[in-house]
C-alpha cells in the first residue's frame, strides 16, 4: 500500500474527491437550506437531475460553463416551484410530491434527450482549472484543492455566505423558526409560508446548479438518469449536517472520496469491479447512518405543512 | 432522525358515505391518469410526435394483438406481488422506496441458483425452493431499513432508497461473478424452457399470474380481516396511540417490512422463472417506484390494485412498442406515473376540500369568480 | 340564544354597551385602549364568537372569565391578526383598525403571550426576541441587549440574554414572552390562561409583574378560567360562555366588593340561566366535605413502585427512585407543576416507557418484562392526558376505538379473524353505560367533542376488569358536566376495589378526590400528605417549597 501514498496518487485521490463533491454540496446546501425552513425536500433528486439536463444543453449550446450552470440553476429553481405551490402553499404531501418530481423529471429529461439527441451522446470541452497564485504551489494540497474549476471556490463562498445568513441575520432566524415552531415565527410577525417559499426555491437552484457541475465539468456530457442518486445522499448529508452549513462540505468531500477512491485506484492498475465502485458511496452512507444516527437533529416541524387556523 | 412519512394519510377516505364514496374513489382514482396521459400527450406535441398515434399504438400493441395481449397478462405477475407487498407497508405509514434493490438481489440469486437446483429437483418443488429462496432475500434486504426505522426511528426514505443502489450493485456483482454462465455476455446460466413456470396451453401465460392473483386475495383478507391488519392501520393513522395500546411497534415495523420484501422478492422469482429463465448483468425493469402510484391509486385497498396493474402492464407493454415507433426512449412512463402522483394528490386535496364543505377554488380564485 | 335575554345577570347594561362611563375615573383618560365591537367568528360547525362587545382602559386589568370552549382564545387570536373576524371591527385608542396579521396587531400595538409557550426552545433568547423584530436584515445584537434590559427593568426581572430559551423555567419563559410581546412598544398586552403551567411561585411573580406593567400605563387582557385569578387580579371582569359575553362587571363594582362577594356575584353571572350547571357546581364543592367517609382499603397494596427510575423525554423530568404504594379501593393522588415528571411516572406504570431501574409490582408480582398489552390483561390499565394524541385513532370508528387495547382477543377476534357483531355489539353495550353522545358506534371518532372522547376512553380503561387505573389529568379542558361525571366514575371504581393513581395539576380536584397525595417535584415524591383538614396547604407548601426539602 505505501507506494500508493505518492504525492501523485493524493493529488488524484483529492482532486477527484473534489470534483464529485462539489455537486453534492451544492445539493446538500439546498437541502439544508430547506430541511431549516421545515420542508422534506425527497424530490432533491429531480432537481440536481433537471439542472443536469439544462446545464449540459447551455453549455452545448453556447460553450460558456457559466451560461450552463446559471440556466441548470434557474431550470431547478422552476422544478422547486412545483414543491412550493403544492408541498409550501397547498399544504400537500412532501413526499408524494417529492417523488413524483422525481419519476417525472426522470422521465422528461430521459424523453428530451432521447428526442433531442437520440442515441448519441455529445461531449462537452473540458474546463480549464483555476490556479490559485503561491497556495498552488504546495505540494498535494497545491495540485487539488487549489487547482480547480473556478465554480468551486465560487461553491466555498457560497457555504461562507448561507453559514453567515444562518447565523447572522433576520432572515436565518425566520429560516431556523420555520423548521423548529412555524407557529411561533406565525406569531412573531413573520410568513412562515415565505420563508419557506424563498428556502425551497433556493434549494432548488443550488440543486440545478449542483447537476448543472456533474454534467458541465464532472462528467462533461448528460446522460438520462445521470445523477444515479445523487440527489438522496445530498439529502442524507442534509440530516446529518444538523443544520450548519459547513456540514455538507465535510460531507461533500468524504462522499466525494468515496466516489473517486476507484478512479484513483484505477491510475494504479488496481482495477475495482465497476459495481462496486457505484456502490461504495451507498455504503459509506449506510455505514454513516449507523454510526451517527444518534447525533443527528432535524427540525421539529420538517415535513409538516403550516396552514394558519387550522383546528 | 424522523420525518413524518405518511404514505397511509396522504389517501386516506374523507368521507364514509357509501355510494357518493365509490363515485367519489373512481373520480379520484380515474382522473388523475385521464389528467396525466393529457400532460403527456402536450410533452409528445411539443417534441414533434402525434399523441394520438403513440396512444393508439399503445392500445395496439399492449391489448389488440393477441402476443401483446398475452405480454401484458403477464406482466401484471410482478405488478400485482410488488403491489401487494407495498400496500402492507404502507398501511402502516411506512415507506418502502427499495423495491428495486430487493427484486434485483431476489432475482440474481434466483437466477444463478435456477438452473443449478431445477436440474436437480425439477416441477413445483423446485419452484416453491427458489420462490423461498426469494422471498427470504427480498425479506432480508429489508431488514437493515427495517431496523434502523423501529430502533431509532431513521427516516426509512432515504434508508430504503440506499439500500437500493446497494442491491443494485450486489446482484450484478453476483451475475458478473459467481452465477457468470458460460456465455462470453455477463449473465447467468440459463434455465430450459421446459423447467420454468407452466404455460396455459396455447399461450404464453405463465402459472405465475395465478399464484400473484392469489396472494393479493390473501394479503386483501390479512389486511381487513385479521388483527394483524388491524394493527397496521393502527400503526398507520396514529403511531403514539400504537404503542399506547400496547402494539410492538418495533416488531409489527420489522414484520411489516419483512413481508413487503418477501412479496417483493417473490415477484423477482415469478419473473425469472416465468418469463426471461435467466438473468443479465445491468438487467433492470425499475418497477419500484412506478408501480408507487398504483397503490395509492387503488387507496392502499389490495383488491383494487387489480385494475390499476392491468392498465399499468398494457401501458407499460404497449408503451415499449409506442416508443420505439416514436424512436423515444420508453422512459416516458416515468413521466406518466410521476403526472399521475401529482395530480392524485391535487384531486385528494380538492375532493377533501369539498368534504368540508370548504371551496375548491383556492381563494383568491374564488373571489374573483365572485366579482364577476 | 339572545345575549341580553332574561335570566341573564349583567352588571354594566346590557352587552351592546359595553363600556360604562362610570369606569372613567380609572388612570389613563377616557378612551379605551382597544374595543371590540360586534366580533364574530365561525367555525364549521361552531360559533366561537357570536357579537362580543369588550373594552379596556389603559392601566386596566380586563380579566376574561370563561370555561374552555367559551370562545376566548379565538377572540385573543382575532384581537392579535391570527384569525380573522367574520362580522365586526375592533378600535384601538379610539380608532378603527384591521388587523390581518399577528405583525400588524403588534405595528398597532396589541402585544400576545399565548397559553403555549410560542418560545423557540433552540434558539438563544436574545435570538428569539429579534425574530421578526429586528430591523433590517443583519441582526442588531447590542441594540437588542440594551432594549431587553430596559425592559426587563420594567418588569423587575433579571433575565440571562444568551441562554438558550428551552434551558430556562417556564416562569422564566413566560417573563421572556412578555418581554417580546412589549418588544415594539405595546400598549396592550393580552394574556392568554398565563398561569396554567406556572409553579404557584411563578404565579406570584407574574402577579407582581402585572402590578408593575399596570402602573406603567399598559392596558391589560388577561384569559382565564379560574374564578380567584379573575378575582384577585381584575380590574373589570368580563364572562364569556358559549362565545357571547354574558356578563361584565365594571371597576366600581369590582372595587366595592370583597374577594368573596365579588366571587359569588360571577358564579351567579356564569350559572344563573342554567340550574342544572349551579346545581354541579354545588356537588362539586359539597364533595370537599364527603371524601373524609371512610373506606375500606385492601391489605396489602395492588400496585407499588420500588425506586423506579425512567428518562423524561423531550426536555421534561423523568422520574428518579420514586416509591409510591396504592391499595385497592385507594385513591392516591398525583400534585405538582406540570412537567415534574407526571407523564413518566403514568407511562412507566402502564408500560409505555421502560423502567431503567427499580421494581413495579402488580398484585405482588413484578412485571417490569411485561409489555403494555401484557399489563393491561392483568388489570392494569392508564387513561392518557393526551386524549387525541394517542388516546384514540382519530379516522377509526368509536366502535373500534373502544376495543383497540384488546386488538386480537377473544370474543373480537376469532382465530385471528374480526368478528364485527361482537365489537359493534360491546361497543353499543359501553356507549349507554357510559352515556357517550355518538350519533352511531360506526361515527369517526374524531367527530366526538372531547368530553365525549373522554368517556370512550373511560369506557375502554374500566371495562373488563380493571385492578390498577391510573388517571392522568382527567378532567383537563372537559365542561363542568363531565367533570362531574369522571370524578363519580373514578369514585365509583375505588369504591369497587380498584386501585387508582390521580394525576392531576388541579389541587382542588385532588382534595376532592384523594385519600392520600403526593406531590411530585423534579421526577422525586416531595411528600405524601393525608387528606383532611388543612391538606391543602400543606401540599400546596410541598409543591413550592420542595427545593428546601
Amino acid at each position: 500500500m505505501s507506494e500508493l501514498l505518492t504525492p501523485t496518487f493524493l493529488t488524484a485521490f483529492v482532486a477527484s474527491g473534489i470534483l464529485a463533491g462539489i455537486p453534492l454540496l451544492f445539493a446538500a446546501l439546498g437541502e439544508t437550506i430547506a430541511e431549516q425552513s421545515g420542508v422534506l425536500n425527497v424530490g432533491l433528486e429531480g432537481m440536481v437531475l433537471s439542472g443536469a439536463f439544462a446545464g449540459f444543453l447551455g453549455t452545448l449550446a453556447t460553450g460558456d460553463i457559466w451560461v450552463g450552470l446559471l440556466l441548470g440553476g434557474l431550470v431547478g429553481l422552476i422544478v422547486s416551484g412545483f414543491m412550493v405551490v403544492f408541498c409550501v402553499r397547498l399544504g400537500l404531501d412532501q413526499i408524494v410530491v417529492g417523488i413524483s418530481i422525481v419519476l417525472t423529471a426522470e422521465g422528461a429529461t430521459s424523453l428530451l434527450h432521447g428526442a433531442m439527441f437520440g442515441k448519441s451522446y455529445p461531449r462537452l470541452d473540458a474546463i480549464p482549472e483555476l490556479k490559485i497564485p503561491f497556495l498552488g504551489d504546495i505540494p498535494i494540497l497545491g495540485g487539488s484543492l487549489f487547482t480547480q474549476p473556478a465554480p468551486v471556490y465560487a461553491a466555498l463562498v457560497l457555504v461562507a455566505i448561507v453559514g453567515w445568513i444562518f447565523r447572522r441575520t433576520s432572515a436565518g432566524l425566520s429560516l431556523r423558526a420555520a423548521g423548529e415552531r412555524p407557529d411561533s415565527l406565525d406569531a412573531a410577525g413573520v410568513s412562515v409560508v415565505t420563508v419557506r417559499t424563498i428556502a425551497e426555491l433556493t434549494c432548488g437552484a443550488l440543486a440545478g446548479i449542483g447537476g448543472a457541475y456533474m454534467a458541465i465539468v464532472g462528467a462533461g456530457t448528460f446522460v438520462p438518469f445521470l445523477t444515479n442518486g445523487m440527489g438522496f445522499i445530498a439529502i442524507v448529508i442534509a440530516m446529518l449536517g444538523r443544520g450548519r452549513a459547513w456540514g455538507p462540505v465535510l460531507g461533500a468531500l468524504l462522499f466525494g472520496m468515496s466516489m473517486s477512491l476507484s478512479t484513483a485506484l484505477q491510475l494504479f492498475g488496481i482495477a475495482i469491479p465497476v459495481d462496486v465502485v457505484q456502490m461504495l458511496p451507498f455504503v459509506s452512507v449506510m455505514v454513516v447512518l449507523v454510526l451517527f444516527t444518534r447525533q443527528s437533529r432535524l427540525p421539529a416541524a420538517l415535513g409538516l405543512p403550516y396552514l394558519r387556523g387550522a383546528r | 432522525m424522523t420525518a413524518p412519512a405518511k404514505p397511509a394519510d396522504a389517501v386516506r377516505d374523507a368521507s364514509p358515505g357509501r355510494a357518493g364514496a365509490i363515485a367519489d374513489g373512481v373520480v379520484r382514482s380515474v382522473g388523475p391518469i385521464v389528467l396525466a396521459f393529457l400532460f403527456c400527450g402536450l410533452l409528445l406535441l411539443l417534441l414533434g410526435r402525434d399523441p394520438l398515434a403513440f396512444y393508439g399504438n399503445i392500445v395496439t400493441a399492449g391489448v389488440l394483438r393477441p402476443s401483446g395481449l398475452q405480454d401484458s397478462i403477464t406482466r401484471m405477475a410482478p405488478v400485482l406481488l410488488i403491489a401487494a407487498g407495498l400496500v402492507i407497508v404502507f398501511r402502516a405509514n411506512l415507506w418502502n422506496l427499495g423495491t428495486d434493490g430487493q427484486f434485483l438481489f431476489a432475482a440474481a440469486m434466483v437466477a444463478g441458483l435456477g438452473p443449478i437446483v431445477l436440474a436437480v429437483v425439477p416441477g413445483p418443488i423446485g419452484w416453491l425452493f427458489l420462490m423461498a429462496v426469494a422471498m427470504a432475500v427480498g425479506a432480508m434486504w429489508t431488514v437493515i431499513p427495517a431496523l434502523l426505522k423501529a430502533r431509532y426511528g431513521i427516516n426509512e426514505i432515504i434508508t430504503t432508497m440506499m439500500m437500493t443502489f446497494i442491491g443494485v450493485g450486489v446482484a450484478n456483482l453476483l451475475v458478473k461473478g459467481p452465477f457468470k454462465g458460460t456465455t462470453m455476455v455477463p449473465q447467468t446460466a440459463v434455465v430450459p424452457k421446459a423447467l420454468m413456470l407452466t404455460d396455459i396451453p396455447g399461450t404464453s401465460i405463465h402459472i405465475g399470474v395465478f399464484v400473484a392473483l392469489a396472494v393479493v386475495v390473501i394479503v386483501h383478507l390479512a389486511l381487513t380481516r385479521t388483527s394483524f391488519g388491524t394493527r397496521l392501520d393502527v400503526l398507520g393513522a396514529n403511531p403514539r396511540a400504537a404503542v399506547h395500546l400496547g402494539i410492538d411497534v418495533q416488531r409489527l415495523t420489522v414484520t411489516a417490512f419483512a413481508l413487503s420484501g418477501a412479496l417483493i422478492g417473490l415477484a423477482a422469482a415469478v419473473d425469472i422463472l416465468g418469463i426471461f429463465g435467466y438473468m443479465r448483468a445491468d438487467w433492470n425493469p425499475a418497477y419500484g417506484l412506478k408501480v408507487v402510484p398504483i397503490v395509492f391509486l387503488a387507496r392502499l385497498n389490495a383488491l383494487a390494485i387489480v385494475p390499476f396493474a392491468i392498465f399499468f402492464s398494457i401501458v407499460s407493454i404497449g408503451g415499449e412498442y409506442a416508443a420505439r415507433q416514436a424512436s423515444l426512449p420508453s422512459d416516458f412512463i416515468l413521466y406518466v406515473v410521476g403526472l399521475i402522483l401529482i395530480f392524485m394528490v391535487i384531486t385528494q386535496y380538492l375532493s377533501d376540500k369539498r368534504a368540508r364543505g370548504e371551496r375548491i377554488l383556492p381563494r383568491r380564485a374564488a373571489k374573483a369568480a365572485a366579482d364577476v | 340564544m339572545d345575549g341580553s335575554g332574561p335570566g341573564i345577570t349583567s352588571d354594566v347594561g346590557s352587552p351592546a354597551l359595553p363600556f360604562a362611563p362610570t369606569g372613567s375615573a380609572t388612570a389613563g383618560g377616557s378612551i379605551p385602549a382597544v374595543e371590540l365591537i360586534g366580533i364574530t367568528k365561525v367555525f364549521p360547525g361552531v360559533i366561537a364568537n357570536d357579537h362580543i362587545n369588550l373594552a379596556v382602559m389603559p392601566g386596566e386589568v380586563l380579566c376574561l372569565l370563561g370555561e374552555n370552549g367559551a370562545g376566548k382564545s379565538t377572540l385573543m387570536s382575532i384581537l392579535s391578526g391570527l384569525y380573522r373576524p367574520d362580522e365586526g371591527h375592533i378600535r384601538v385608542a379610539g380608532k378603527d383598525v384591521v388587523i390581518d396579521s399577528p405583525r400588524r396587531g403588534r405595528d398597532l400595538g396589541v402585544g400576545m403571550v399565548y397559553q403555549h409557550l410560542s418560545l423557540i426552545p433552540t434558539l438563544t433568547v436574545l435570538e428569539n426576541l429579534m425574530l421578526g423584530t429586528n430591523p433590517g436584515l443583519v441582526l442588531k445584537e447590542k441594540l437588542a441587549r440594551v432594549h431587553l434590559e430596559e425592559l426587563a427593568k420594567t418588569l423587575g426581572v433579571a433575565v440571562d440574554a444568551d441562554a438558550q430559551t428551552g434551558s430556562l423555567s417556564l416562569g422564566q419563559q413566560q417573563h421572556i414572552e412578555i418581554i417580546k410581546a412589549l418588544w415594539k412598544g405595546s400598549k396592550v398586552l393580552i394574556l392568554d390562561e398565563p398561569t396554567s403551567m406556572l409553579t404557584p411561585q411563578g404565579i406570584a411573580e407574574l402577579q407582581s409583574v402585572l402590578v408593575q406593567l399596570k402602573a406603567s400605563g399598559l392596558a391589560i387582557i388577561f384569559i382565564t378560567h379560574k374564578l380567584h385569578e379573575a378575582v384577585a387580579i381584575g380590574d373589570r371582569i368580563a364572562i364569556l360562555r358559549q362565545g357571547k359575553v354574558v356578563g361584565e362587571i365594571g371597576p366600581d363594582v369590582v372595587h366595592s366588593l370583597s374577594p368573596s362577594q365579588l366571587q359569588q356575584r360571577i358564579v351567579a353571572t356564569m350559572f344563573g340561566d342554567e340550574a342544572a350547571s349551579v346545581a354541579d357546581v354545588a356537588e362539586l364543592r359539597s364533595d370537599l366535605g364527603r371524601k373524609q367517609a371512610t373506606h375500606t382499603f385492601s391489605e396489602a397494596p395492588l400496585l407499588e413502585l420500588m425506586d423506579v427510575s425512567a428518562p423524561g423525554v423531550r426536555g421534561q423530568y423523568g422520574i428518579s427512585n420514586l416509591s409510591l404504594a396504592v391499595r385497592g379501593g385507594e385513591i392516591l393522588g398525583i400534585a405538582g407543576v406540570d412537567g415534574n415528571g407526571q407523564r413518566a411516572l403514568a407511562e412507566v406504570i402502564a408500560g409505555q416507557r421502560k423502567a431503567s431501574a427499580g421494581e413495579i409490582r402488580l398484585a405482588g408480582s413484578v412485571i417490569n418484562h411485561l409489555a403494555v398489552s401484557a399489563r393491561q390483561r392483568l388489570g392494569l390499565r392508564y387513561v392518557t392526558d393526551d386524549r387525541l394524541g394517542e388516546g384514540v385513532v382519530r379516522p377509526f370508528a368509536v366502535s373500534m376505538n373502544l376495543v383497540l387495547k384488546r386488538i386480537g382477543d377473544a370474543p373480537f377476534w376469532r382465530r385471528g379473524a374480526i368478528d364485527r357483531t361482537a365489537i359493534n355489539a360491546t361497543a353499543r353495550e359501553l356507549i349507554m353505560q357510559f352515556d357517550i353522545r355518538t350519533p352511531t358506534e360506526g361515527t369517526r371518532i374524531g367527530k366526538l367533542s372531547g368530553g365525549n372522547i373522554q368517556k370512550a376512553l373511560l369506557a375502554r380503561e374500566l371495562s373488563f376488569e380493571p385492578k390498577v387505573v391510573v388517571f392522568n389529568k382527567p378532567t383537563h379542558g372537559l365542561d363542568v358536566r363531565t367533570i362531574a361525571m369522571v370524578r363519580e366514575r373514578i369514585r365509583e371504581m375505588a369504591a369497587r376495589g380498584v386501585a387508582t393513581i390521580v394525576i392531576s395539576t388541579d389541587l382542588d380536584e385532588l382534595i376532592d378526590l384523594s385519600d392520600r397525595v403526593a406531590v411530585l417535584f423534579e421526577g422525586q415524591i416531595a411528600g405524601v400528605v393525608e387528606n383532611g383538614p388543612g391538606a391543602e396547604t400543606r401540599i400546596g407548601e410541598l409543591i413550592v417549597g420542595a427545593q428546601a426539602a
